[in-house]
């Protein structure tokens, strides 16, 4: 996984951020090659989604520099998909259209977006639900919906901020199977911000752990495991206990 | 079945209770229901009193419909673009929402006499009060259908490439429509409520007019027909929204 000559895709030099006088993240540095599986993670109020957040344009940060592929975070943008936990899907729009909607808003001819759409409809296994609304949906169905929509606007780089937190155990098992499926056929780069510390030992190449008081990454950890992992193995939790001491010590 | 029993229940009791109340008495003030019944075939097809009340109910009750939507359209002309323009720019809203918040609460009825010195005693006068009647509550409820969209939504919206340009009609309009549904259906039940009130300004027709004429002759039977078609008139328009509702906003859990 650790190849030498893949480029950084995002770089994170000496942020802070300041929300008022309260400083949320103090000088923080990250670099994530591309398609890496980063995950982040820390109890709330350590700046972990204050990170993902100046990384998708959403926070400036107050000082620092941010770099996506090449170019200065000034703003969201298309190359940045985010995934909420609360889905932010469009309620007024079909699972197509919520789909559609990227590539609509990009400018894509009309009918190069019915195909896109049906190949990510398919590819999220929601073909049945093409058409319902998302409040016929069930949870997992939305954030399903969510990422088949970052991924039809040709994201490089998909943030996820919690997007299984609200789902039950079941659905969550499901969908982060299919998250670690796609990713290794599309080779997408991943952030994905949890506070579930098993959860990020299974999905991540990387486990970025935070802190509060001010927000900043205490440690980085690479999961050499191969995939799929066994969440019983004795290595997987020897990596559980290393990080959990990290986390609450 | 079962919803139509029950919601018979009280009308039919209200009315067993007008037969009671009114049986017997060789004059009350008040006409029993068989009167009314009598008085309202009257109304609308003629052939039993022949005054001037016979026949002249279709008359009457196209001049209020015509009235009720010609006021309710221009009411929705004035207050949709006010109320996307106030909910969604501050300098619109400092400027715009004080003033009209300090007016919203002056009854159409003390309006009247300023608006027959305005507009003069007839239509127009009729047109303005029932189109003012209308305009609150659509411009209050178009306000807190734009500023109630979720923030999230803008975000979405961004993330996946909308221009900030883009993001009033792909977002701010589509997002806040259940709001804009809701001040619609009010703003017209307000016309009808205010009907009356409205062609009091000295209209020949209408059927407030068709009220204010028969409680000056003491006919309250014909008041009460009056009162009977305005509230259906008013709950079968309403119904006509509601299912326009349905259908444009099948996407809303509140209205789907």
């Amino acid at each position: 996984m650790d190849n030498p000559r893949r480029a950084d895709i995002i770089q994170v030099d000496n942020v802070d951020k300041k929300f008022g006088d309260f400083l949320a993240l103090g000088d923080t540095n990250l670099r994530v090659k591309e398609g890496e599986f980063v995950c982040l993670i820390g109890p709330s109020g350590c700046g972990k989604s204050t990170l993902l957040r100046i990384i998708a344009g959403f926070e400036l940060a107050s000082d620092g520099v941010t770099i996506v592929g090449q170019k200065e975070v000034a703003g969201p943008g298309p190359d940045r998909g985010m995934v909420f936990q609360d889905y932010g899907l469009f309620p007024w729009l079909t699972v197509r259209a919520n789909i559609g909607f990227g590539p609509h808003a990009r400018g894509v001819p009309r009918a190069q977006i019915t195909e896109i759409v049906d190949r990510f409809v398919e590819l999220v296994g929601l073909a049945r639900f093409a058409d319902a609304y998302p409040h016929q949906l069930s949870g997992g169905m939305k954030q399903r919906v969510a990422i088949a929509r970052v991924l039809a606007n040709d994201a490089r780089v998909v943030l996820m901020d919690e997007p299984f937190g609200a789902l039950d155990a079941m659905t969550r098992e499901h969908l982060q199977t299919e998250l670690l499926e796609l990713w290794e056929r599309t080779g997408l780069t991943i952030i994905f911000v949890t506070h579930a510390i098993e959860e990020a030992i299974l999905l991540a190449d990387r486990v970025v752990a935070m802190q509060p008081g001010p927000g900043r990454i205490v440690s980085d950890t690479r999961i050499d495991l191969p995939r799929p992992r066994d969440v019983a193995s004795p290595e997987f939790n020897d990596l559980r206990r290393r990080l959990s001491a990290e986390l609450h010590g | 079945m079962r919803r139509l029993f029950l919601a018979l229940i009280l009308p039919v009791l209200l009315l067993i209770g007008w037969w009671l109340a009114t049986r017997g008495s060789a004059y009350s003030l008040i006409p029993p229901p068989y009167d009314v019944a009598v008085a309202m075939v009257d109304l609308a097809v003629g052939g039993i009193n022949d005054d001037a009340f016979s026949g002249t109910l279709l008359t009457h009750l196209l001049a209020s419909v015509g009235r009720v939507y010609g006021a309710f359209l221009l009411a929705a002309v004035l207050a949709l673009p006010l109320g996307l323009l106030i909910g969604r720019l501050t300098l619109a809203s400092e400027l715009l929402d004080p003033m009209f918040q300090m007016l919203r609460p002056v009854p159409v009825t003390a309006w009247l006499p300023l608006s027959m010195i305005v507009f003069g005693l007839g239509p127009r006068s009729a047109f303005f009060l029932v189109a003012l009647g209308a305009f609150y509550p659509i411009l209050v409820n178009t306000i807190f259908g734009v500023r109630s969209v979720e923030p999230r939504l803008f975000e979405a919206a961004a993330m996946l490439g909308t221009r900030p340009a883009a993001m009033f009609p792909t977002v701010v309009l589509p997002a806040s429509l259940p709001g804009i549904f809701t001040g619609l259906r009010l703003g017209l039940g307000f016309a009808w409520v205010v009907i009356v009130v409205g062609e009091m300004t000295g209209v020949q027709t209408g059927l407030g007019a068709m009220i204010m004429d028969a409680r000056q002759l003491s006919r309250t039977e014909i008041v009460i027909c009056g009162m009977i078609v305005i509230g259906a008139a008013g709950y079968l328009s309403d119904r006509v929204v509601l299912l326009l509702g349905k259908r444009l906003l099948r996407w809303s859990p509140q209205h789907g």
